[in-house]
C-alpha cells in the first residue's frame, strides 16, 4: 500500500481515537458524583436553590446530555477546553504552557533509553555470558521493580544532598541565575540530568533486554553468516547489517510505550518539580481542579497518538519490506 | 533384572503436564528466591502485626527518629508515626489492592481477548478499536482521574487498576484464542455441537492457560507499583495506611531524612521483584518449546 494513503487512514483513525478521548472525558465528568454547579456555588460562599437553577442555565448544565456533549465537542475543536477556576486561566493555555517541558524531558528520556539500551543489548548479545550481559539481566530486573518515583527520590537524596553535583531545588532553571541564552540552556541541561535519567531507567532495563533477545536471535540468522563468510569486519557485520534489523522491535514497543512514558513522567515531575504537564497533574489533582486533569489526559493522550504515528512512519523508514508493501 | 524392569516401568510412566511444570519451578533458583521472598513478605505482613500491635497513625515519638535510636528500630516518621508498623500494616493494603487489581485486569483481559479471538468479525473488530483507546490513553492518568472521581477507597483504586491496565491481557488472551481455535480439538469440539460459551471456556482457555497464568503474575506486580504511584501522588485512602502513602506522606522531608521514603521503597522493590521472577520462573516453566531445550 502506498505511503500517502497509509497515512490518511491513520489520520482519520487517530481523529476517531481523539474524539473517543473526548466522549470519555465528557461522561467521566457527568458520571461523577457532585455537578459544576455546586462547585461553583462553594466557589461563590453558598447559594440558594434559584441562584444554582440560574447558574445551570447560565452554563447550559440544564440542558440534555447530548446537547451538552456536543457543545462541548465543538469547544474543544476551536482549542477551548474549559476554564480552571483554580489557575484562573483556559486550561488550553495552561497546558501549551507546559508542554513544552514535558516533551523535553519525554523525548530526551526515550531517546537515551533507545540509544543506550540498544548499545548495552547489543554489547551483551556479543558476548552472551559476559559481564555485561548479566548487568543487563540485572538491569532489566531492578529496571522493572523498582517505582520510579522512589528511584527519583533516591538518585535525588545521593546526587543532590549526600552529593551536591545536581540542584535539589528541582525546576527547570534557577530564576536567579543569569538569564542570556547559552547559560540559560546549561541551567536547564543541568536541572535535566537526574529526571531524564530517572525516567528513562525503567524502558533502558526493558529496551537493552529486547535488544540483546533480538540481536541474538538476528547474528544466528544465515545472512549474517554470508556477511562473515565473505569477510567483513565484524564491526559492520553487527553495526551495520544485524542491527537494522535487531532494532526493529525495539521501535515499534518504543512507540506502543509512549502512553507508559507519559505516566512515568507524572511521577518523576512530582518528584523533581520539573514544571511540565505532570506537575500540573499533580496540582489540579490537589486541587480538584477536574477541567485541567482532563485537559492533560486529552492533551496527553493526543502526544501518544502522534507518537505513534511517528513510530509507524520510523519504522518504514527502517525496514524497506514494509515500505515496499511487501510482507 | 528387576531393578531394570522398574526402570523401564519409571520411563513409561507419564508426567502430568502440571507435576512437569512445577519440577521445572522448582529447579529455577531465581524463581525459588522469588517464592522465598514473596512467602516471607506475606508473612511478616499478615501474621507481623498481630504481634507488633503499634498503631502506624499513632505518633509515638519525636518525629524523624533516626533507625536504631531510642529503641525504634526503623525510626520514625514526620509525624512521628514508627515505619515498622507502617511497613507491616501497609504492606497488607498495598498487597490486597494489587492483588484485586491484578484479578479485574486479568478477569476484563481474558473476557475482551476471548470474545475477540474466537468471534472473530465484527466483534474483534469493535473490542480491539476499544483496546485500541485504552491503549492510547496514560494509564496512570485516566486512573488519578477516574480514583478522584469517584474518592479514593481501596475498592475504586483496586478498579481503577484494572481498568486502565487490562489491554495487553487482552491482547494475550485474543492471539492465543486465535491461534487454538484452528486446532483439531477445538474443530471436534464444534463437530459434537458444543455450544459456543462451552467451547470458549471449556475448551480453549485451559489450553490458553500457561502464557495467561505468567501474564496475571506480572501484572500483579504492575499493579502493586501503580497502587504505589497513585498513593504517592496523594490518592490513596486517608484512613488506611499504604507504602505508597508512606513515601508521599514524608516526600516533602526527603531532604532532612532518607530513612521514611527509603524503606517502603525496598519493601515494594523486594514484592515486585519476586513476582516477576515468580513470573519468569512460571513462564519457563510453562513454556513448552523452552522445555525440551
Amino acid at each position: 500500500m502506498h505511503i500517502a494513503s497509509v497515512l490518511i487512514r491513520r489520520l482519520l483513525n487517530a481523529v476517531g481515537l481523539l474524539a473517543a478521548v473526548l466522549v470519555l472525558c465528557f461522561t467521566l465528568i457527568h458520571l461523577a458524583p457532585g455537578d459544576p454547579a455546586e462547585v461553583i456555588a462553594g466557589e461563590m460562599g453558598g447559594a440558594t436553590q434559584e441562584m444554582m437553577a440560574e447558574i445551570r442555565a447560565q452554563y447550559g448544565l440544564d440542558q440534555p446530555f447530548h446537547v451538552q456533549l456536543f457543545s462541548y465537542l465543538g469547544n474543544v475543536a476551536q482549542g477551548d477546553l474549559g476554564f480552571s477556576f483554580y489557575f484562573d486561566r483556559p486550561v488550553t493555555e495552561l497546558i501549551i504552557d507546559r508542554l513544552g517541558a514535558t516533551l523535553l524531558l519525554v523525548v530526551s528520556a526515550l531517546l537515551l533509553a533507545i540509544f543506550l539500551g540498544t548499545f548495552l543489548g547489543v554489547v551483551a548479545a556479543r558476548n552472551p555470558n559476559g559481564l555485561i550481559s548479566h548487568f543487563v539481566t540485572v538491569l532489566a530486573l531492578f529496571g522493572y521493580a523498582a517505582p520510579v518515583f522512589w528511584t527519583a527520590i533516591i538518585l535525588l537524596i545521593l546526587f543532590a544532598s549526600v552529593i551536591p553535583i545536581f540542584p535539589a531545588s528541582g525546576g527547570m532553571y534557577d530564576i536567579t541565575g543569569p538569564d542570556d541564552p547559552l547559560s540559560r540552556i546549561l541551567d536547564i541541561a543541568h536541572h535535566m540530568v537526574l529526571p531524564v535519567i530517572t525516567l528513562s531507567t525503567i524502558y533502558l532495563a526493558f529496551y537493552s533486554r529486547l535488544a540483546r533477545a533480538s540481536m541474538l536471535d538476528v547474528l544466528g540468522s544465515d545472512y549474517i553468516r554470508t556477511a562473515r563468510a565473505k569477510g567483513l569486519a565484524e564491526v559492520v557485520v553487527v553495526y551495520k547489517h544485524a542491527l537494522r534489523n535487531a532494532v526493529l522491535p525495539v521501535v515499534t514497543f518504543a512507540g506502543l510505550q509512549f502512553a507508559q512514558l507519559m505516566s512515568g513522567a507524572v511521577l518523576v515531575e512530582a518528584v523533581y518539580s520539573w514544571p511540565g504537564l505532570g506537575t500540573l497533574a499533580f496540582e489540579s489533582l490537589l486541587r480538584r481542579d477536574t477541567p485541567t486533569l482532563l485537559g492533560i489526559l486529552f492533551f496527553s493522550s493526543m502526544v501518544v497518538i502522534v507518537a505513534n504515528l511517528l513510530t509507524d512512519i520510523a519504522y518504514r523508514l527502517i525496514d524497506p519490506r514494509i515500505r515496499s508493501g511487501a510482507k | 533384572m528387576s531393578d531394570a524392569a522398574r526402570e523401564f516401568e519409571q520411563k513409561l510412566r507419564v508426567e502430568s503436564p502440571a507435576r512437569e511444570a512445577w519440577r521445572m519451578f522448582i529447579s529455577n533458583n531465581s524463581a525459588i528466591v522469588g517464592l522465598a521472598i514473596f512467602t516471607l513478605i506475606i508473612l511478616t505482613t499478615f501474621v507481623g502485626p498481630l504481634v507488633y500491635t503499634i498503631d502506624p497513625f499513632e505518633l509515638v515519638w519525636a518525629p524523624l527518629t533516626p533507625p536504631g535510636e531510642e529503641g525504634w528500630l526503623l525510626g520514625t516518621d514526620y509525624l512521628g508515626r514508627d515505619l515498622v508498623a507502617g511497613l507491616l500494616i501497609g504492606g497488607q493494603s498495598t498487597l490486597a489492592v494489587g492483588a484485586a487489581a491484578a484479578i479485574i485486569t486479568i478477569t476484563i483481559g481474558i473476557t475482551v481477548g476471548a470474545l475477540a479471538g474466537y468471534y472473530r468479525g465484527w466483534v474483534d473488530e469493535a473490542l480491539m478499536r476499544v483496546t485500541e483507546f485504552f491503549q492510547v490513553l496514560p494509564p496512570l492518568l485516566l486512573a488519578m482521574v477516574l480514583v478522584m472521581l469517584f474518592e479514593p477507597s481501596l475498592t475504586t483504586i483496586a478498579f481503577a487498576i484494572g481498568v486502565v491496565s487490562w489491554t495487553s491481557a487482552a491482547r494475550l488472551t485474543r492471539a492465543e484464542f486465535m491461534r487454538i481455535r484452528e486446532l483439531e480439538y477445538v474443530k471436534a469440539a464444534r463437530s459434537i455441537s458444543a455450544s459456543n460459551a462451552r467451547i470458549i471456556w471449556r475448551v480453549i482457555l485451559p489450553n490458553a492457560a500457561p502464557p495467561l497464568i505468567v501474564s496475571a503474575a506480572l501484572s500483579v506486580g504492575t499493579a502493586i507499583l501503580f497502587e504505589a504511584g497513585l498513593s504517592f501522588l496523594g490518592l490513596s485512602d486517608a484512613n488506611v495506611m499504604s507504602w505508597g502513602k508512606l513515601i508521599g506522606d514524608n516526600r516533602p522531608a526527603i531532604l532532612a531524612a532518607w530513612w521514611p521514603v527509603t524503606f517502603p521503597g525496598i519493601a515494594i522493590f523486594l514484592t515486585v521483584l519476586a513476582v516477576s521472577l515468580i513470573g519468569d520462573g512460571l513462564n519457563d516453566a510453562l513454556n513448552p518449546k523452552l522445555r525440551r531445550r
